[in-house]
C-alpha cells in the first residue's frame, strides 16, 4: 500500500478551525506597508530560519533601514521593487494565529496603481489605511477610504505608523483619530477604528507598546483576530442564487448542474427558477464526491439536480422563485478603469458576470469622481484609474442583484475585445428598464399601434443652439404648423422643464448631465406615446445628447442645430440673460464662462443669423416630410 | 491510460477512461488497512469525514479551489493538468475529481520527466492514473536525453531550463493546450506571491509580471488569442500547512518519499541527497548512511534536498510543521542559483 496508509484510529480534530479574515493594506509609498506585513509575518512566526538567512542577505544588499533587518523585503519579491525601493503590484500574504488564519493583500499606494487597490479591496472584508504619523491622513488616505467603500469593504482599520517618530505622542494620533473619524463617517462601514503603531520596531502590532501606555485599546493584530465578521443583514435571508458554472452530464443517466452558491442556501426539495427563462422546478438533488448533502449554503461549490429536465446551460442562474434576481439588458453601474485606452462610451467591450459573457456598451457616463475631493464631475471618457457611474446596455439581458446586496451578483468585469485585457471593474447600483419584461406582456397597445392611429411617426426633434439662437421662436412655428395639420405634439421647453421636473438643478456641468437624462427619459415616454416632440434645450455636450439618442430607437431623435453666431445671440439677448452673465451676475452660462460643442453631423443646420424663423421653421418640416415622419399631403 | 512523449488529441478525451466511478469515488470505500502494524481499522468515508473535522478555513479553500478548476475547465479548448506527482499535485488532482464528479475531469494529466525523479514518484504516477481512470501524458525532451544533460554535468540551473522549461514548452505546444493547471501556492516563493490566480502567457510562454491582468472577485478573464495560453493555480491562497492538513482531513495518497524512513543519503552542499538510483554520482569523499528523513518537496532527487525526521504518518507532519523553522524550498537545489531565480524562471516560461 502506499503512503496514503496512515490514518490512526482516532485522528486528532485539526487545530485552528478559526475563521479566515481576508484584508488589505493600502497606504502610499512611505507609510511602511510592507514594513507592516513583515512584521506580522515575522512576529507571527512565518519566516522560517532559511528565509530569515535570506533577508538578512537582502537587506544588506537593498536595505532602507540601517544596520536592521529591513522587514519590508520580505514582501516586495520582485527584483524591479528592490530596485526601486517600491511595491509595484498586488502581493498575497499567508499568516495564521490560534484564532484566525489571514489573507492578506498588499497594495500598492501610489496614484498609477489604483486598480491594484481595487483588485485586493474586491475580495476583503477588512482595510488598513497606513498613514505616517508626522503626516497624518493624506489625499490618498481619502482616495483609499473611497475604493474601499467602493469595493463593499466592511471594514477599516487606520493604522497610524511610525509613531515613534513623533516620540508616542498622544495628542498628535487622536488629532489623526478624530480627522479620520470624520473622513470614515460619511461612508457607512461597519467599523472604524484607529490604532497607533510603529511597524519597524513593532510597538503596537502584535503586542502593547510600553510606549504606547496612554493607548487603551487592542494592538492591531487582536482587533483583527476580533473584529465581528458576521454580516447580520448577509446571514439573515439573502436569497438564493447559484450561477450555473458547468453542466455535469458524464452519461445519459446523470445530468447535473455544477457552481458555487452565491448567495442564500438550498435544500433537496425546494423550488428554483431559472432566472432568464423563468421556468421552474425543484431540486431534487445536492450532489458533491462526499456524498449528496441535506443542504448547502453561500460558498458551496457543489452540483445540483432538478426534478424535470430542463434546457439549462453555462450562464444561467438558479434563483428562489419568490425572491428573483433583476434581468434586465441594462443597468446603472460605478466602473473603476484599469486601462490605458479609456472608456468610451457606446464602445463595444465584453462583459464577464458571474458565469455570464455578454457584449456591453456603457449608453451613458453620468459622471467621474474625483476620487480626492468626492466630487462629481461630468466626463466624456474614463481614464486608467477612473472611477465613474455609467449606465450599461448589453446585448441580452442578464440576471443579476446590486452589489450591495451580493458582491458575486453584482461584480462584473470588462474585457476589451481587441487586447483582450481585464479593462474595467464594475458595481451594479440598479437595473434600469426594469419593466420591461412586464411590459412586454401587459401593455397590447405598442407605440406602432399609437403612432398609427395619429397617423406620424413619433420622434424628437431636438433643437440645440446657444441661448438666443432662436430655438424657442422655430420650434414654436413648428408645433403651430404640426398641430394645424392634425398632428399630435408636445413641446418641451428648457426654461419650463426648469420651473418643475428639474426645479432642483443648478447649472454645473453634473446638473446639466442630469437635466437632460431627465429631459431625455420625459422624450422617451412622449415618443412611446407617439408623439413627436419638440424639445429645445441649450444642451450643450455632445454627449448628453448622444446619450438621449441612445435611450431612443434608431432615427426617432432628429438633432436640430440652430447654428446662429454668438454675436447675434448677445445682441439679440432676449431676456437679458448674456449681459447678466457678462456682468459676472450668472454664472456657468454657455457662450461666456461654459462651453458650447456644436454637433458633428446633425440630421439638420439651420442658420439662425441668416434667415427669419418662418423659414427656417418650414425646412424643419420638409425634413419631417422626407423622413415620413408625417405625410406628404 | 499512460501516453509517452506521443501524440495527444485532448477532443478524444470522452471515454477515455475505463466505465463506472473511479475507484477512490465509490462512497463505502474501505480506508486503507494498517496491516503492517497488525491493526485492521475500517471505516465509511462518511464516518471518517465525522471523526477528522474539515475546518470552515479548509472548506473555503476547498470551495475556492473546485470554482477555479471548473471556470478554466469551462471556457478554455485544451486544458491540461499539470501533474508533478507532490503533495501539491495530489490536492489538486482530488479537487479536480471533486469538481467533476460523479464525472471524471475534462482534462488528461500532464507530466514532464526529467529522467531524473524518484523511482518512487514514477510509480505512483503509474498507480494513480490508472487508480482514477485518467490519462496521463509523460512527456521528456528527447533532444536534453539524446545530449545526456544530466544535474550533475550541466549544473541544476541550465539542466532544470533544458529539462523543465523547454520541456514544458514543447508539451503545451505540441498538443495544443490553451490552458494548464498547475499546483504552485503563493506562500511558496516571494515571486509567486504576485502571481494571478490565472496567470497569462505570451505566445512564447513568457510572463510579465509587471503587466499581469487585474483579478477581481472571482471572475476570472479568459480570453485570449490564438497561440497564447495560460496557467491556471487552483491552489494560489493555499499554504503548505493547509496542504498537509487537507491531506490528512481527506486521506488524500502521497508519495511515501514524504513520509519519514530509514534512506540512504550523502551529505552535499549543506542538503542531504538521497542516493536514489545507481546515476547518483559521489563525489570524493562521499559514503552514503541510513538515515531516518523524509522529503518536504519531491523534485528530481540529484536536486532535493531530505530532512531528518521521524514523522511516519501525516498527523505527525502536521505536528512537525507547527514547529518547523526552515521552509520547504530550502530542499531545493533551484531555488538559489541566484537572487530572483524564480522570477528569472518564470519570465522563461518555468512553472
Amino acid at each position: 500500500m502506499d503512503g496514503s496508509s496512515q490514518a490512526g484510529p482516532m485522528p486528532k480534530p485539526l487545530p485552528g478551525n478559526s475563521a479566515l479574515l481576508r484584508f488589505l493594506t493600502c497606504g502610499s509609498v512611505d507609510d511602511g506597508k510592507s514594513t507592516l506585513i513583515g512584521r506580522l509575518l515575522y512576529d507571527t512566526k512565518r519566516i522560517l530560519a532559511d528565509q530569515m538567512v535570506a533577508l538578512e542577505k537582502d537587506s544588506r544588499r537593498f536595505g532602507t533601514t540601517g544596520p536592521d533587518l529591513d522587514l519590508a523585503l520580505l514582501v516586495d519579491g520582485l527584483e524591479a521593487e528592490r530596485e526601486q525601493g517600491i511595491t509595484i503590484d498586488v502581493a498575497y500574504r499567508y499568516f495564521a494565529t490560534d484564532r484566525r488564519s489571514f489573507i492578506v493583500a498588499d497594495t500598492p499606494g501610489h496614484e498609477q496603481y489604483t486598480r491594484n487597490m481595487a483588485t485586493g479591496a474586491s475580495t476583503a472584508d477588512l482595510a488598513i489605511l497606513l498613514v505616517d504619523a508626522r503626516h497624518g491622513i493624506m489625499t490618498q488616505t481619502r482616495r483609499h477610504a473611497f475604493i474601499a467603500n467602493l469595493l463593499g469593504v466592511r471594514h477599516l482599520v487606520l493604522a497610524v505608523n511610525k509613531i515613534d517618530l513623533v516620540g508616542y505622542d498622544q495628542a498628535r494620533f487622536d488629532q489623526v483619530a478624530a480627522s479620520f473619524e470624520e473622513m470614515a463617517s460619511g461612508f457607512g462601514f461597519a467599523s472604524v477604528r484607529a490604532i497607533p503603531i510603529s511597524a519597524r520596531y513593532g510597538d503596537n502590532v502584535t503586542e502593547a507598546s510600553e510606549q504606547l501606555a496612554w493607548y487603551g485599546g487592542p494592538t492591531l493584530l487582536a482587533h483583527l483576530e476580533q473584529v465581528d465578521l458576521v454580516d447580520a443583514s448577509a446571514a439573515s435571508g439573502q436569497p438564493f442564487r447559484m450561477p450555473v458554472q458547468w453542466v455535469n452530464r458524464p452519461d445519459l443517466d446523470f445530468r447535473g448542474y455544477s457552481g458555487t452558491v452565491a448567495s442564500g442556501c438550498i435544500r433537496p426539495g425546494d423550488p428554483i427558477v431559472v432566472a432568464g427563462s423563468g421556468r421552474e422546478s425543484r431540486v431534487a438533488r445536492i450532489v458533491t464526491m462526499d456524498g449528496d448533502l441535506a443542504r448547502a449554503g453561500a460558498g458551496d461549490a457543489v452540483t445540483l439536480t432538478l426534478a424535470d429536465e430542463l434546457d439549462i446551460s453555462r450562464g444561467d442562474v438558479f434563483a428562489q422563485p419568490d425572491a428573483r434576481p433583476e434581468v434586465s439588458d441594462q443597468f446603472a453601474a460605478r466602473i473603476v478603469w484599469m486601462d490605458d485606452a479609456p472608456l468610451l462610451p457606446g464602445r463595444s467591450y465584453l462583459l464577464k458576470l458571474g458565469t455570464r459573457t455578454v457584449t456591453a456598451s456603457v449608453s451613458t457616463l453620468k459622471h467621474k469622481v474625483d476620487i480626492n475631493t468626492y466630487d462629481r464631475l461630468a466626463a466624456k471618457e474614463l481614464r486608467l484609474n477612473e472611477i465613474g457611474t455609467c449606465n450599461l446596455s448589453l446585448a441580452s439581458p442578464i440576471a443579476f442583484d446590486p452589489y450591495e446586496q451580493s458582491r458575486t451578483m453584482g461584480a462584473f468585469i470588462l474585457i476589451d475585445r481587441l487586447t483582450n485585457r481585464t479593462a474595467g471593474a464594475g458595481m451594479i447600483k440598479f437595473g434600469l428598464r426594469r419593466a420591461t419584461n412586464i411590459h412586454r406582456q401587459a401593455t397590447s397597445v405598442s407605440k406602432q399601434a399609437r403612432a398609427a392611429q395619429n397617423r406620424q411617426k413619433p420622434c424628437v426633434l431636438w433643437f440645440t443652439g446657444l441661448s438666443g439662437s432662436g430655438k424657442s421662436s422655430i420650434s414654436d412655428l413648428v408645433e403651430r404648423a404640426l398641430h394645424a395639420q392634425g398632428h399630435r405634439t408636445y413641446l418641451l421647453d428648457g426654461d419650463n422643464i426648469r420651473h418643475g421636473l428639474s426645479r432642483d438643478l443648478g447649472f454645473s456641468q453634473p446638473s446639466r448631465v442630469e437635466n437632460i437624462r431627465r429631459v431625455g427619459e420625459v422624450t422617451k415616454l412622449f415618443v412611446d406615446a407617439g408623439l413627436i416632440v419638440l424639445a429645445s434645450f441649450i444642451s450643450p455636450f455632445r454627449a448628453e445628447r448622444r446619450m438621449v439618442r441612445d435611450m431612443l430607437e434608431p432615427g426617432e431623435f432628429i438633432e436640430v442645430f440652430v447654428d446662429t453666431p454668438l454675436e447675434i445671440c448677445k445682441a439679440r439677448d432676449p431676456k437679458g440673460l448674456y449681459r447678466k452673465a457678462l456682468a459676472g451676475e450668472i454664472t456657468n452660462f454657455t457662450g461666456v464662462d461654459s462651453p458650447y460643442e456644436a454637433p458633428e453631423q446633425p440630421e439638420l443646420l439651420l442658420e439662425g443669423g441668416a434667415f427669419e424663423p418662418a423659414s427656417l421653421a418650414e425646412r424643419v418640416l420638409d425634413l419631417l416630410r422626407v423622413r415620413g415622419v408625417i405625410g406628404s399631403e | 491510460m499512460l501516453v509517452r512523449n506521443g501524440w495527444f488529441d485532448p477532443r478524444t478525451m470522452d471515454g477515455a477512461g475505463p466505465p463506472g466511478p473511479p475507484e477512490c469515488c465509490k462512497p463505502d470505500m474501505a480506508i486503507p488497512t494498517r496491516a503492517a502494524t497488525g491493526r485492521r481499522w475500517l471505516a465509511s468515508r462518511d464516518a471518517l469525514r465525522h471523526l477528522v473535522r474539515m475546518t470552515s478555513h479548509l472548506r473555503r479553500l476547498e470551495n475556492e479551489s473546485i470554482l477555479i478548476l471548473r471556470e478554466v475547465a469551462a471556457e478554455f479548448r485544451a486544458p491540461v493538468m499539470l501533474y508533478s506527482i507532490g503533495k501539491d499535485s495530489a490536492v489538486m488532482l482530488h479537487l479536480a475529481m471533486k469538481a467533476f464528479h460523479p464525472g471524471r475531469p475534462p482534462f488528461p494529466l500532464l507530466h514532464v520527466d526529467t529522467t531524473w525523479k524518484f523511482r518512487e514518484m514514477i510509480a505512483f504516477r503509474d498507480q494513480t492514473a490508472a487508480r482514477l481512470g485518467l490519462t496521463l501524458i509523460s512527456h521528456t525532451n528527447e533532444d536534453g536525453r539524446a545530449q545526456g544533460i544530466n544535474p550533475f554535468d550541466h549544473g541544476s540551473s541550465y539542466y532544470t531550463h533544458i529539462m523543465k522549461t523547454e520541456a514544458l514548452k514543447q508539451a503545451l505546444r505540441q498538443h495544443g493546450f490553451d490552458a494548464a493547471f498547475g499546483g504552485a501556492r503563493r506562500d511558496e516563493e516571494k515571486s509567486r506571491a504576485k502571481e494571478r490566480i490565472l496567470s497569462f502567457r505570451t505566445a512564447a510562454h513568457g510572463w510579465d509580471p509587471k503587466d499581469q491582468r487585474p483579478e477581481l472577485w472571482n471572475l476570472y478573464n479568459t480570453r485570449i488569442a490564438a497561440g497564447e495560453s495560460i496557467r491556471a493555480f487552483p491552489l494560489s491562497n493555499w499554504t503548505e500547512l493547509d496542504v498537509w492538513q487537507y491531506i490528512q482531513a481527506e486521506n488524500i495518497p502521497i508519495v511515501p518519499l514524504y513520509l519519514a524512513a530509514p534512506r540512504p543519503v550523502v551529505h552535499r552542499d549543506n542538503m542531504l541527497i538521497m542516493v536514489d538510483d545507481e546515476r547518483m554520482r559521489l563525489r570524493p569523499g562521499e559514503i552514503p548512511e541510513t538515515r531516518m528523513i523524509r522529503f518536504r518537496t519531491l523534485g528530481c532527487y540529484p536536486l532535493t534536498g531530505a530532512v531528518d525526521s521521524n514523522a511516519t504518518t501525516i498527523e505527525q507532519i502536521v505536528e512537525e510543521m507547527t514547529v518547523s523553522r526552515t521552509s520547504e524550498r530550502e530542499g531545493r537545489a533551484i531555488d538559489h542559483d541566484e537572487a530572483g531565480s524564480m522570477e528569472k524562471k518564470k519570465r522563461e516560461g518555468y512553472f
